[in-house]
């Protein structure tokens, strides 16, 4: 109930537009098989729907202070509110639907 | 592990033997040879334990309960680092805002934001929110890394400090990766040869909760905070250093004001010098009472009196003493502030004020609760060292409860203190009830024998009135009285009165007044007596002298009478011899 309270407020400022942030250090191959994991999920559904800014922490480690990063890979999710984080190659796919609260646009009428 | 167990620490009994352990292992420490490289710490007694500091470019675990000081000590090693050492830091905070940090550590006089904007110090908060975090799949503490090596490189760090790294543990699902990670932090560190101090908290049996000391294996220092008889004694103690000698014991140490200070409380080792120079006590009758005219420097002198003897004003005629020489002298006064010892002493003509004022006098006034009885003797000796006085009085040393055994040996330890400097120290000492003359056994706390001189103070009640009394027990190395004497307290200061010593014993107060006149009486008529028996005999004399007189005229006056009789015969006879003669010759005529 209280979820759905909270919700319209976060929906209020959504345009539907995931922006997402996925944080690497270097072309390791945790880094590479997350990046490839999230790709797969966003295009499966959320196509057209999002935005996916991969830093990497080895060239930018400055900006690793500013999103309290500490593990890697970490996806952040940005919008819509509230902020949300996944550590790991996003393997488990269910997990990262439900980690980044993705309803698929089938089941949401 | 070499398993602690938390409850043997704490215990009178560990209390004495460690004396006898620390001047054996403190002497072991300094004769260091070319060995580990040390990062000071700034922290003075600390690196005296350690012989210099933490290990250099390792990393070092500082664990301990709640509130026991790690993130002022890991603060304290950081700020003196750059500021002492000219070696940067950084400050890796896991729990506490950078913001919170800052203002937690000013009171201790620390500008962490000044250091942070002169880039001497960097600060990172590591904020890991369980709640809004999902672990999927493999992941490592690169970021981590990242973030350290970034904040290390942005001011040149040597130090670091991650408090309190544990945190993570309670951020991770997969403690399998935070360990392996643990692991390969401390290998970097280590690597990039960065002093590193590592917070950890207490846990049950164990040093900390997720079995750092697993990783840290260089050097571990235990950080205690132990509530006995409601009173908290902050200790310390080097659990391991690898590769360097170290002070085993628990050595208190004291958060304040000033920071962090550790004791390496000294140990009974007798071997100070000694002074043969006298000092004067103030009291000239007291000092006439002692062979050379006061106490030497440096003696250890105990007070011991009864409620309102004035043992706290003898002690201030003796700073005062102190203070017109020039001297320095500390009172630490653990039952009155400084101003009511100042405004006591202006009853005896003593103005401690002006000594005070002009910096030679120093008052250190503190409830003997404040601290547990380490602390005091911590506080003591780190306000000693500060100070440097050549004249401290510890008012009163009846003040410190606790058992028996420890008193003596925060005591004993505090004696030695001060004769290892060769300041001179007045403990006094109150003792309860009895104003009978016996030595009482338990009012000196078992401490007569540390002490070189003990002078007891009494109250005397005879005759419906209380007067005091005074008399040396011991003066060591000094011939001194062996009277009872009474003084007297007023404007003009501490007044011994002569003795009087009667047939009853020693009279004092209007006792001894009226003796005096009672005998000064008897004494008149004596006198007087004297003057009418010497008047007696030149009387006798004089007659005698006359009759002697008189015979030697009678016999003079037989003599000349039998001289005259003689002449007569004489005449006589030669008148007879003319006439036979003139007989003769008128017969010869005839014929």
């Amino acid at each position: 109930m209280t979820a759905h309270n909270i919700d319209p407020t976060a929906s209020g400022e959504d345009d539907g537009v995931y922006r997402l942030r996925l944080y690497v250090a270097g072309q390791t191959p945790k880094s590479l098989t997350a990046m490839a994991n999230l790709k797969r999920v966003c295009e499966q559904h959320l196509a057209g729907r999002y935005e996916i800014e991969v830093i990497d922490l080895m060239q930018n480690p400055r900006l690793a202070a500013g999103d309290q990063i500490l593990a890697i890979p970490t996806l952040v999710r940005r919008l819509p509110a509230p902020l949300k984080r996944i550590i790991g190659d996003l393997s488990n796919t269910e997990k990262v639907l439900v980690g980044l609260d993705i309803r698929s646009q089938t089941a949401q009428p | 592990m070499p398993g602690y167990d938390p409850g043997t620490g704490s215990g009178r009994a560990a209390t004495r033997p460690m004396i006898m352990e620390y001047t054996m292992s403190l002497e072991a420490a300094p004769s260091s040879r070319p060995t580990l490289p040390k990062a000071p710490t700034g922290i003075a007694g600390f690196d005296d334990i350690t012989g210099g500091g933490l290990p250099a470019g390792r990393p070092s675990l500082i664990c301990g309960s709640a509130g026991s000081g790690k993130t002022l000590f890991a603060t304290t090693f950081l700020v003196n680092g750059t500021t002492l050492f000219d070696e940067p830091g950084v400050f890796m905070s896991f729990e506490e805002r950078s913001e919170d940090l800052a203002a937690n550590v000013a009171s201790l006089g620390y500008n962490l934001d000044k250091l942070v904007e002169d880039g001497r110090i960097a600060i990172d908060h590591v904020q890991v929110d369980r709640s809004d975090i999902e672990e999927n799949g493999e992941y490592d503490l690169e970021g981590l890394f990242l973030r350290l090596g970034f904040a290390v490189d942005s001011v040149g760090a040597k130090r670091v400090v991650l408090d309190t790294i544990e945190t993570l543990f309670s951020s991770f699902d997969n403690q399998a990766i935070l360990r392996s990670e643990l692991r390969r932090l401390f290998g970097w560190i280590k690597d990039r040869g960065l002093s590193c101090i590592i917070t950890g908290e207490r846990g049950e049996g164990q040093f900390t909760r997720q079995d750092l000391e697993e990783y840290v294996s260089d050097c571990v220092v235990l950080l205690d905070n132990r509530v006995h008889e409601q009173i908290t004694t902050r200790r310390l103690r080097v659990v391991k250093y690898r590769g360097s000698a170290h002070g085993t014991n628990e050595y208190p140490f004291l958060i304040d004001a000033q920071g962090i200070s550790v004791l390496p409380v000294t140990g009974a080792g007798l071997s100070h010098g000694v002074s043969s120079e006298v000092v004067s006590t103030g009291i000239p009758g007291l000092d006439a009472m002692l062979g050379q005219g006061g106490f030497f420097r440096g003696t250890s002198l105990l007070l011991t009196g009864t409620a309102g003897t004035g043992k706290t004003s003898f002690s201030s005629t003796m700073v005062n003493a102190a203070c017109e020489r020039g001297e320095r002298c500390m009172m630490f006064v653990f039952e009155e502030s400084a101003a009511q010892v100042v405004r006591n002493a202006r009853s005896i003509g003593l103005d401690l004020q002006r000594h005070a004022d002009a910096g030679l006098l120093r008052f250190e006034a503190a409830r003997p609760s404040l601290y547990g009885l380490e602390m005091h003797l911590a506080r003591m000796h780190r306000d000693v060292e500060a100070f440097g006085p050549q004249l401290v009085v510890i008012d009163p040393i009846t003040a410190f409860r606790g058992p028996e055994a420890e008193v003596q040996s925060v005591l004993l330890r505090m004696v030695d203190l001060l004769k290892a400097r060769g300041i001179t120290g007045i403990f006094t000492s109150l003792m309860h009830g009895g104003t009978g003359a016996t030595i009482d056994a338990d009012a000196d706390l078992g401490m007569s024998s540390l002490m070189d001189a003990w002078v007891r103070l009494t109250h005397e009640e005879a005759n419906g009135e209380i007067n005091r009394t005074l008399y040396i027990i011991k003066a060591r190395g000094m011939s001194h009285s062996n009277q009872v004497r009474e003084y007297q307290m007023s404007e003009a200061g501490i007044g011994l009165i002569e003795p009087y010593i009667g047939p009853e014993g020693v009279l004092t107060g209007s006792a001894r007044l009226s003796q005096v006149a009672r005998e000064q009486a008897a004494a008149l008529r004596r006198q007087q007596e004297i003057e009418r028996r010497r008047r007696e005999i030149a009387r006798r004399r004089a007659a005698v002298d006359r009759q002697i007189q008189e015979l030697r005229a009678a016999l003079e006056a037989e003599e000349q009478e039998v001289t005259l009789l003689h002449q007569q015969d004489q005449e006589r006879e030669s008148a007879l011899a003319r006439d036979r003669q003139a007989m003769a010759r008128h017969r010869t005529a005839a014929e």
